[in-house]
This record gives structure tokens, C-alpha cells and sequence, in this order.
């Protein structure tokens, strides 16, 4: 039964814009190519079933949790993580307003929050406090500092509403 | 990105560290990814190592399909307790009060569900997963013993870690036999579980008869003597590497199997392995805070005065170890009882040993007695702020000792005025949203004892001016590398971005415990004694140098700033710290500090952090449906050190106690003795849409005597309070009293 199916797999994909070509077992998640293969310290397993959103990566433009994709199906796609966003630039005003405000605490589920709070603030602009209450669910915080997330994106989506607005 | 973000207008400095609201000195590094947490290190030729656990409660393991596992494309080992290597200790030995049991495969008893019953180990995670599924162990199952129904009573020596189990002071019956009216009530709590974001997890490497940990620790140097024992090696041959932690609330203070096990295999593979457990695995090894049931008896009298205070806890642990909840601890110190009488009972079960988790015994103890209280102030027709405040202790009730301080009455005024307390209808169901939800008002009054361990500190001033502190301290979220390395340069006269905090690991002097919410005192007290020794060294060469300003200052004395020492009673003659050791040809100057509690303090005063929280719920009158739309906590724990960190801390404890009133139960399968919501998504824990608007008070308190620093500590005190407060709005919203926690719509519905 299992010889139908192959063991390994060959994936092609671009990682944080860059070019990535890997062979990785069939049944690896996305997360933990991007850790183990990648040495990508960023996003973090947590649940392992899509619950905590501590692997919250983005692929193809949509926040993804990593540990519900194999790194398989990434074949082709273009895969953002913390340290990408990082180094462009995209999500500054957000971690300056996380570090700013305390929004952090052990900092475990920081990276996938970033990367959820980077795609709502960029798709609703002027969300209310609800609003971020609501999208950013499922993203847990532990420690917990959800009142100072909620300060830090309500902030940082006010600063870029009151940009374009000039 | 800035190297500093700058919260907001700068605030005005006076020259101190200590008390401002720096921001994280590891924000950068966590919002960026870069990090290291124990399972992010990637030696060469690493292993994964996989535990199988067991899905019975009890029993034996009779059958495991070895040879599959091994057959399995890239397993190398399975390790079972027919060929486990052997350990210089035993796993079920207690040297010490610290000292839990745990599996290691010593034998092939099945002592909880989920206990580990073999390691395997392979070339790949998904392999090692694979090789675990495929051992498909077969068991001499025993009908587990289970809740306080099923398990055995046994009265306990000590509860907690080493606390007395009975507490008693003047005649309790008497005061109820006396009193004008009584309340007598009972109250559930239920099994919780840490669940710190990060899995546990552990990176190990033999370098020779070296030993080297990644690995998550909120004691590093207590965690490597318990290594170095089990292995047989001196402990300077251990590392335990901790820089951050995702999370530890208690349990991540232990030594557990698996870690052991993926130790030894190490070893014999002879190359790295990592090990993390799954999160349904982190649901019996790890620790959990134990259920209790709890019985209250109060008596007041014809003004509402407590005329007896009554508490009993049940709890429960485990069959082969003990850590019962100290939950009736919680009534020894609050309140103004002239009879207090405490008392613990155990009940022993088939499950995992209960551990300390975010204020053991404060947390269940609390949510009871303010529970208790607020029935009590019912009964006095008081309201229930006025009734603790008629029943305030101007002194600890226990001890009869003065409080080292107490600015309780600050925080209830403060807290009740920024809620709006004031015009609360005495009466349930009085008060409506515009929604037409039931809305209800509740208080609870917060109580952490100020809890001090030992630990030593380094400090090194150099050359060209800084200074390195070096201490074994824990940053588990709380920002512990933050608020040290405030203490530690305000001990060395320095601005915090001139020295060097080297900390979270094992090989630096001993930090103690990150845990009792005692970290900042007990650690920020040795930092600041360190630095205060080596700058008596530097002051000591500068007074005996006649090209030195402060030759012949000895008498003088003198106080250090900038990075200067000035003479004490003329600070225009002064040296810079680079300037001296110049002079002297040194390179650097070291100091060392240490600090506990001395016992004289103790036997003087009682010493708490104290709160008042405030909730308000809203509750669907059809429905039942429980909201809690805000939260109000203010809070008095001697010197703030961070306000920015203080606050998230005592924040995250509010939520904690929501979680506590209304969210956290580990469910047991009555049949298997497995934990069934065993995952994030059956376990609940809070998520943004749980959570109201929350508001921290800092309540300012001095406080001389409870360590030279005034810090008390903050990372438990806002649990305590906040699972009460809201139980007692709850019942204000709808007149039903809830006693078993969680609070579910069950519970209400008529």
C-alpha cells in the first residue's frame, strides 16, 4: 500500500523571495521544512493542529497555519515568514508598536500574531476594537497579553489609515 | 527597525533604571524571529526522538511491537524498559523537596494515562512519529482509580511543597456557635493544565562526558544538579542552555521522562537528539494544577463582622507522589477572622502528579473564598466592597505580625472608583445592557505572599567604563532580562544600556528559582548586592590612590552615577569608573552578591502584594450565555520596577482568572482514565474574543523591610481576586450562585 505513494518529495518554491528547491519527505509540514530544513526560528509549533496559530506563516498571500500544510502542496507557492517580513520592511510599524506597548510577552506566539495582524490591518483598514478582537482568535496568547495586541494593531492600523488619508 | 522604541513621551528618569517603563531589552529578537528557543537549536547530525505514552491509566505494558518500530525506514532506536541504559539515580527516589517523580522506564508500570512507555528515535520527526505509532502497545490494563469519588483519601504530611497541612489560631467553633449568622458552602475546582505555548522540549549533546541541554528551565542550576545526578556526572559538566522560554507557569521547573530519555539516547547513538513533546503528551508528565473541593463556614455577626473563618481543601494527586493544592492557605491572611482554622485532605488517583501552576493554592483557594465573602456580605446586607472593608486585617490574621505594607484600602478605593462601584444595587438582577442582558458587578480581593529563595550574582565592571552582571536568571515571558538588568545597573551605578546582562544559563552563578512570582526580588536583590561589591572594590582602589579626586575618602564613603564614583559628602570630586582602573592597571574589577531572606525579617512581618479586581459580566437572560465586558485591577506590590512589564504581568493574571471562572477543565474519560479534550481546541484556553477591556491600577507602596529593593512581585497576584470577583458578578447579574468552576451556562440555567 504505502509503495504507491512516494517517501520523498520534490518541492520548488520561493521562500521570503527566495528561490528554494528541496527534496523532503512526503509527510512533512510546512512548519517544520521551514524550521528544520530552512532553520527558520520564526513561526513555532504549538498545537500541531491549527488551533494556536503560533505557525502562522504566509503562503500566496493568506495567512496559513503551518502545521495543517505539508510543505508539499508549498510546491510552487510564494511563502513568507517573520524574518521575510522582517527584512522588507512590511510589518516594522507592527513590531515597533508590539515592542513599543509590551505586546509581547515570552514571545512564542509573536511571530504568527505579526503575520495575522499584518494581513488584517492590510485588508481592513480602520478595524474597531472587536473587529481585531475577532480576527485575531486564533492566534493564542498564553502569558497573555491580548489588551496590549489589541492597543498595538488598533494603533498601528489608525497610524497607516491616518497616512494614506494624507 | 530603532534599537529603542520610545513608548510614548519620554519619561522623566532621575537618574534611576528601576522604575521606568523600558521596553523589552529581547523585543527586538522576538518580533523578529531570531529568538532561540531550546527547540530551534539544529546541531549536525541530529536525531528526533519520539515518546509513546500510554492511553490506559493503570496497569501493566504487556506488548510492543519492537521489531516494527525498528523495521520502520530511518527509526535507529527503541528504547523500552527491557533495554533502557542505566541511571546513576532513580527516577522514583525524592532527595529533596523539589524532587518529583517520574517515568523513565524504570519498570513497565502504568501509573496515569499518558505516562511515557518508550522512546524511539530516528533520522527524521515524522519517522520517530511514525516508529511511536507502529509499537501499537497492548496492555495489562486495571480499572483506573478516578476523581474524589473513585480515588483514596489519605491525609497528607505537607501540601504544596513542604507547607503544613493544618492551620488553626483561637476557637473556630466557638465563633460560630456565637455568631449572628452562618454560611457554610461548597466549592468545585477542576484539574487544570499549564499549557505554556511552547511544548516542552529538549535539544541534548554529548561532548565526551559533557552534557549539553537546550532546553526550557525555570531553574537552571537546580535543573543541571538533577541532570548531573541522573547521569552520574559532576554538575559542571552539565549546561542547561535557557535564554528564553515560551512560557513555563510552573511546569517547566522539573525534570521529566522524556527529557531523560532523549538524554540516554543520545548518548547511545552518540549524536544530538531532540525531543518535543506533542501538546496532548503535556496533558500528565508535565504537571497540572490538582482539582480540590473546598468547604467554607464563616460566621459574622450582628454587624457583619467575621466572627470565624472555616476553610477545608480536598485535592487531589496522584497515586505514587504527592503535590496536594494548598488552596485553604488562601484564607490564612486576608481577612480579619479572630478564628481561623485551615485544614487539607488528599485524594490519591491514577493520573499525573499535580504541580505548582500560576499561584498553586492562591488561585483555587481565592476563588472560593471570595466567593465565600461576598455570600457573607450578602447575608450581613452589606455591600461586599463595605463588608471587606469592615473585615480588613490591620494585621495578618495568621501571625498577628504587622504587614511589612499593605495598601489594600488604596487599591479598593482606587479600583472601585475607576470601575464606578459606587450605586451598585445591593440586589441581584437589577441591572440591564442595551442589549437586555442580565449585567452584573463583582469583587474579589487579590493576596500573593512576597515570596523570597536565595541567589547569587557576578559583576564585572570593565575598562572602558560598562559593566557585565552575570546571574542564572530566567526570562520565561515575565521580561526578567529586562527588570535585572534594570536592578542590576542601577547596583552599579550605570545606565541600563551600559551593561552586559548575561543570564539564562546554568554555568553563571545560581539565579534560583523563576517561580513564587520571587524572581525580580530574589535575583534583582543579588544583582544589585554584586554591584555594590565591586564598586566598594573600585572605591576602596581610588581612596588608597593619592592621583585619585576621592584619595582619602574612605571615611567619606561615597555613591555612584554615570559611571563615576563621587565622594558622598562633596559629589564634585569624582572619578570615572574607566579613569581608576586605568590608574591601577586593572582590567576589570569583580564583585559577587548574594541574597535571601534573612529569617529575623520573616519572624517581624507578614509579607503580601495585595489587589482589588473588579468585573462586570453581561448575561443572555434566554441563553445564559456568560460575557465579561470588563475588568478593573489595582494592585500594591511595594517598588514597581517596570511598569510596563508589571502590567502586562498582572494583566495576563486577570486573564488567567477569567480562564479560571469561566473556560480551563481537563475532562477524564471515567473508562481509560485518559484526559479526553487533551488538545488546544477541547481544552479551552482564552482567545482574543474572550477577553474584555481590562484596566491596571498601580497602586503605589513602600515598603522597607521586605527586602532592601521594596519589590514584592507581580506575576501570580492578578489571578488571585479575578476568578472571585467575576463568580460574584455573575451571581449579581442573575441571583444564581455558581460554586463549581468553570462557570458554564449549565450552571444558570434554571
Amino acid at each position: 500500500m504505502t509503495d504507491m505513494f512516494p517517501q520523498q518529495i520534490d518541492v520548488a518554491l520561493s521562500v521570503n523571495g527566495e528561490a528554494v528547491e528541496a527534496r523532503v519527505p512526503a509527510g512533512r509540514h510546512l512548519i517544520d521544512f521551514l524550521r528544520l530544513d530552512l532553520g527558520l526560528t520564526g513561526a513555532h509549533a504549538g498545537c500541531e493542529h491549527g488551533v494556536c496559530g503560533a505557525c502562522t506563516v504566509r503562503v500566496d498571500g493568506r495567512s496559513v497555519r503551518g502545521c495543517l500544510m505539508l510543505a508539499a502542496q508549498a510546491h510552487g507557492a510564494e511563502v513568507w515568514t517573520v524574518e521575510g517580513l522582517s527584512e522588507t520592511g512590511e510589518i516594522a510599524d507592527l513590531q515597533e508598536a508590539f515592542v513599543a506597548r509590551n505586546a509581547l510577552q515570552c514571545g512564542f506566539c509573536t511571530p504568527g500574531m505579526l503575520v495575522a495582524a499584518q494581513e488584517l490591518v492590510a485588508s481592513a483598514p480602520a478595524p474597531t476594537r472587536e473587529q481585531i478582537r475577532e480576527r485575531l482568535s486564533g492566534n493564542y496568547c498564553r502569558c497573555t497579553g491580548y489588551e496590549a495586541i489589541i492597543d498595538a494593531v488598533e494603533a498601528v492600523a489608525q497610524a497607516r489609515a491616518g497616512g494614506a488619508a494624507r | 527597525m530603532p534599537e529603542d522604541f520610545a513608548p510614548g513621551p519620554a519619561p522623566t528618569r532621575f537618574g534611576s533604571n528601576s522604575g521606568q517603563p523600558m521596553t523589552r531589552r529581547d523585543g527586538v529578537a522576538k518580533v523578529t524571529g531570531a529568538a532561540a528557543f531550546a527547540a530551534d537549536a539544529r546541531p549536525e547530525g541530529l536525531l528526533h526522538a519520539v515518546v509513546a505514552t500510554s492511553t490506559v491509566a493503570r496497569g501493566r505494558v504487556g506488548v510492543l511491537d519492537v521489531a516494527a518500530a525498528l523495521a520502520h525506514p530511518g527509526v535507529l532506536d527503541v528504547m523500552t524498559p527491557t533495554n533502557r541504559p542505566a541511571l546513576a539515580a532513580d527516577p522514583d527516589d525524592k532527595p529533596h523537596r523539589f524532587s518529583f517523580r517520574f517515568e523513565a522506564l524504570q519498570d513497565d508500570r502504568v501509573r496515569y494515562a499518558g505516562q511515557p512507555i518508550a522512546l524511539v528515535t530516528a533520522e527524521t520527526p515524522e519517522a520517530a512519529a511514525e516508529g511511536a505509532r507502529l509499537l501499537a502497545p497492548r496492555y495489562e490494563a486495571e480499572a483506573p482509580r478516578l476523581g474524589f469519588e473513585g480515588g483514596v483519601a489519605y491525609a497528607p504530611e505537607t501540601v504544596g511543597i513542604g507547607s503544613p497541612p493544618q492551620f488553626s489560631r483561637g476557637d473556630v467553633e466557638a465563633g460560630l456557635a456565637t455568631a449572628a449568622r452562618r454560611i457554610e458552602a461548597h466549592y468545585e475546582t477542576p484539574a487544570q493544565y499549564h499549557n505554556a505555548m511552547e511544548p516542552h522540549a529538549v535539544v541534548a549533546q554529548w561532548d565526551g562526558d559533557r552534557l549539553i541541554l537546550d532546553l526550557p528551565h525555570q531553574a537552571p542550576v537546580l535543573g543541571r544538579a538533577m541532570f548531573a545526578a541522573f547521569f552520574g556526572a559532576p554538575p559542571e559538566n552539565v549546561l542547561i542552555r535557557t535564554p528564553f522560554i515560551g512560557g513555563g507557569f510552573g511546569s517547566k521547573a522539573l525534570v521529566t521522562g522524556a527529557h531523560v530519555l532523549a538524554v540516554l539516547a543520545a548518548r547511545k547513538l552518540g549524536r544530538p537528539v531532540k525531543l518535543a513533546l506533542r501538546r496532548d503528551q503535556m496533558f500528565g508528565p508535565v504537571g497540572h494544577r490538582g482539582a480540590t473541593r473546598q468547604t467554607l463556614r464563616l460566621g459574622i455577626d450582628a454587624q457583619g463582622r467575621l466572627t470565624a473563618l472555616e476553610h477545608r481543601s480536598d485535592g487531589m494527586t496522584s497515586s505514587f507522589d504527592e503535590f496536594v493544592e494548598p488552596a485553604a492557605n488562601a484564607s490564612k491572611n486576608l481577612y480579619a477572622a479572630p478564628a481561623i482554622a485551615v485544614s487539607h485532605g488528599g485524594v490519591r488517583a491514577d493520573i499525573g502528579t499535580p504541580m505548582a501552576m500560576r499561584a498553586p493554592g492562591e488561585a483555587s483557594g481565592s476563588a472560593a473564598l471570595e466567593c465565600a465573602v461576598d455570600e457573607a456580605a450578602l447575608a450581613a446586607g452589606l455591600d461586599p466592597l463595605a463588608f471587606r472593608l469592615l473585615n480588613y486585617a490591620e494585621t495578618d490574621p495568621a501571625s498577628g505580625l504587622p504587614f511589612s505594607s499593605k495598601a489594600l484600602r488604596a487599591c479598593y478605593a482606587d479600583g472601585a472608583g475607576r470601575f464606578g462601584w459606587a450605586g451598585r444595587p445591593l440586589e441581584p438582577r437589577r441591572m440591564r445592557d442595551a442589549q437586555g442582558r442580565l449585567l452584573g458587578w463583582g469583587i474579589g480581593t487579590a493576596q500573593f505572599p512576597a515570596t523570597m529563595f536565595a541567589a547569587q550574582a557576578r559583576a564585572t565592571i570593565r575598562a572602558d567604563g560598562g559593566a557585565a552582571l552575570e546571574i542564572a536568571g530566567v526570562d520565561m515571558g515575565q521580561g526578567a532580562w529586562t527588570a535585572l538588568a534594570q536592578i542590576a545597573a542601577d547596583g552599579v551605578g550605570l545606565d541600563a544600556g551600559r551593561i552586559e546582562l548575561r543570564s539564562g544559563s546554568s554555568d553563571l552563578p545560581d539565579g534560583g528559582i523563576a517561580g513564587g512570582s520571587g524572581h525580580t526580588a530574589t535575583a534583582g536583590s543579588a544583582l544589585h548586592a554584586a554591584g555594590g561589591d565591586a564598586l566598594a572594590k573600585l572605591f576602596e582602589i581610588a581612596a588608597a590612590d593619592p592621583a585619585s579626586p576621592l584619595f582619602g575618602a574612605d571615611n567619606a564613603g561615597f555613591v555612584a552615577r554615570d559611571g563615576r564614583l563621587r565622594r558622598r559628602d562633596d559629589d564634585s570630586r569624582s572619578e570615572s569608573y574607566g579613569e581608576i582602573l586605568a590608574r591601577a592597571g586593572l582590567s576589570e574589577v569583580v564583585g559577587s552578591g548574594a541574597a535571601s531572606r534573612p529569617p529575623s525579617v520573616a519572624e517581624a512581618c507578614a509579607m503580601f502584594a495585595h489587589g482589588a479586581v473588579f468585573a462586570e459580566v453581561a448575561v443572555d437572560p434566554d441563553l445564559c450565555q456568560i460575557r465579561v465586558t470588563r475588568m478593573v485591577g489595582a494592585f500594591a506590590a511595594g517598588r514597581i520596577v517596570n511598569p510596563l512589564l508589571a502590567r502586562s504581568q498582572l494583566e495576563g493574571g486577570m486573564i488567567w482568572g477569567l480562564s479560571f471562572a469561566l473556560h480551563e477543565e481537563a475532562e477524564h474519560d471515567r473508562v481509560s482514565g485518559r484526559v479526553i479534550n487533551a488538545d488546544l481546541a477541547g481544552y479551552h484556553v482564552p482567545s482574543h474574543a474572550d477577553i474584555p477591556a481590562l484596566d491596571v491600577l498601580l497602586v503605589d507602596e513602600a515598603d522597607a523591610q521586605v527586602n532592601p529593593l521594596g519589590v514584592k512581585g507581580v506575576g501570580e497576584l492578578g489571578i488571585t481576586g479575578a476568578a472571585g470577583a467575576i463568580a460574584n458578578a455573575i451571581w449579581h447579574a442573575t441571583g444564581v450562585r455558581a460554586r463549581r468552576f468553570p462557570i458554564r451556562i449549565e450552571a444558570l440555567m434554571g
